[in-house]
């Protein structure tokens, strides 16, 4: 398993051709209290950079971009009964949605853990 | 991931911020500063939900120095403030403090304020966005016997929650004994104070004028207090969102008349009716007796999601028939909560109303305000 960031702060986990995407640590440390998440629906298709989900915090809503084409395989049903899980487990546990990828080289362009803390280390 | 959506800032084109006299205090505690009004502020320390419910429950220390405080006198002020606002000036005793508004000459509100009689005249608090807008006004309308001095120097608190009194009380004693909009002149460690039982909250709690240079040290005595935590922005704007406070900038405007912003309570004074000498008097009566273009109400939202300024009311052909002008996550009802102006036949207790918001329908129960219920302490009641 391969884990990327975008520079809007998502995350994918990318296992064969299936990528698990959520907001980052610092992303959810900014929002602050997020009391909303609208996943979307199993068959959704997104291009990359499309809008793919909303999150909202006490004081704002913010779009969640899909970092990789592709079709939805899940949202994350958990979220609708507890989206503070985005709070206290952005990494793992209050991941957003599952899609099956269509075009696996876009992960090239994204950064590797070790780029993103770098990149969060300079804004 | 990106924000569009801030929910209440006021952020204006890219201009330098000025620093409240209490900006290092702040930032030593955590406070995650954000532009507003024209100052960098603290929008939350330990997060929006927490300090929200501690509110609710303790008491929390808010900043508020980036509101305008003027000094008003001279021969005639009350005469000619009575000019510009619609408020029963002639009639306010020493340290009472009354609700106004200030009025353009239609009857649309250039600002919402709070004024208190004092020995020499009357000291107002209009809002941090409008100040000087608000000081212009005021220079050109008021006759030159009258002398407007812009208290930049003073630093504004507010200490508010049910446990309030119990923290100021044991700093500044005496102050329990005042009542809800009364104030008075208090000292502590050699520094002059006004304190007024008032706010912006719902809760009990208290206003504190004080010189800017003994704040940081009169913020630490009262965050030393076990009741007190600092508290930011955002929860400032949920409380007040929960108590039916409206925020001018985003509930009210020039577009808007008392009477649409459901503020009938500004032009209650018999007097001043049956005269009809404020601004837009005659629009505004007529409004009052036959109902206004559109009404503000409170809105639970159905779900969880929130609808935001911006939002608009729709009808059934989705035609725009009103707008959402606050809006958020209400941390004490655990739901999604709106002000917003409909047409007067959707403004019933209980009428469910379809709004829009990015493209996604979502409806609304008109709900009697406040959402929470004032716990003001008022003269006669119980202590």
């Amino acid at each position: 398993m391969s884990r990327y960031f975008t520079q809007d702060h998502e995350w994918i986990d990318v296992t064969g051709d299936v990528g698990t995407v959520g907001i980052s640590d610092y992303a959810q440390s900014q929002l602050g209290d997020i009391v909303f998440v609208d996943v979307p629906e199993a068959g959704k298709t997104l291009t990359k950079g499309d809008d793919a989900a909303v999150v909202e915090s006490v004081k704002a809503a913010s779009d969640v971009y899909a970092p990789a084409s592709g079709t939805v395989l899940e949202g994350n049903a958990a979220l609708a009964d507890t989206p503070n899980l985005v709070n206290e487990e952005p990494e793992t546990n209050g991941w957003f949605f599952k899609l099956t990828l269509s075009d696996p080289s876009e992960l090239d362009q994204m950064m590797d853990e070790t780029a993103y803390a770098a990149f969060v280390a300079g804004l | 991931m990106s924000d569009y959506d801030n929910g209440g800032g006021e952020e204006g084109p890219e201009i330098e911020n000025e620093l409240l006299p209490l900006d290092a205090w702040h930032r030593a505690r955590g406070g995650r500063m954000v532009p507003f009004a024209g100052y960098e502020m603290p929008v939350q320390y330990e997060g929006i939900m927490a300090e929200h419910l501690w509110v609710r429950e303790h008491a929390g220390l808010f900043d508020v120095s980036h509101m305008g405080q003027l000094f008003l006198s001279g021969d005639g002020l009350d005469a000619a403030l009575e000019a510009l606002i619609p408020a029963d000036v002639v009639s306010v005793k020493l340290n009472a403090q009354k609700y106004s508004l200030l009025l353009a000459d239609n009857g649309g509100i250039l600002d919402d304020l709070m004024f208190t009689r004092w020995d020499d005249g009357i000291y107002m608090v209009v809002n941090g966005a409008v100040k000087y807008d608000d000081i212009a006004h005021l220079l050109d309308h008021l006759p030159d016997d009258v002398t407007i001095n812009h208290m930049a120097d003073a630093a504004l608190l507010a200490l508010q929650g049910p446990e309030a009194v119990t923290a100021l009380s044991r700093l500044v004693p005496g102050v329990e004994a005042l009542v809800f909009m009364t104030g008075g002149r208090f000292t502590w460690q050699d520094v002059d104070l006004w304190i007024s039982r008032s706010g912006y909250t719902g809760e009990d709690g208290y206003e504190i004028s004080l010189d800017a240079e003994h704040a940081a040290a009169f913020a630490d005595a009262l965050t030393a207090e076990p009741e007190v935590r600092p508290i930011g922005l955002g929860a400032r704007d949920s409380l007040r969102l929960e108590a039916d406070l409206p925020l001018y900038g985003h509930d009210l405007d020039p577009e808007t008349t008392p009477i649409m912003a459901a503020l009938n309570f500004a032009i209650g004074s018999k007097r001043r009716r049956e005269e009809a000498n404020f601004p837009g008097a005659a629009r505004i009566l007529a409004e009052r007796e036959s109902g206004p273009p559109l009404r503000r109400v409170g809105l639970v939202i159905e779900g969880r999601q929130p609808v935001r300024e911006g939002g608009t009311v729709v009808d059934q052909s989705g035609a725009e028939i009103g707008r959402v002008t606050s809006g958020g996550f209400a941390p004490s009802l655990n739901a999604a909560i709106a002000m917003a102006y409909v047409p007067p036949a959707l403004a019933e207790i209980g009428t469910v109303v379809q709004l829009s918001q990015r493209g996604k329908l979502h409806s609304g129960t008109v709900t009697a305000m406040p959402f929470i219920p004032h716990k003001y302490v008022r003269a006669g009641g119980p202590k």
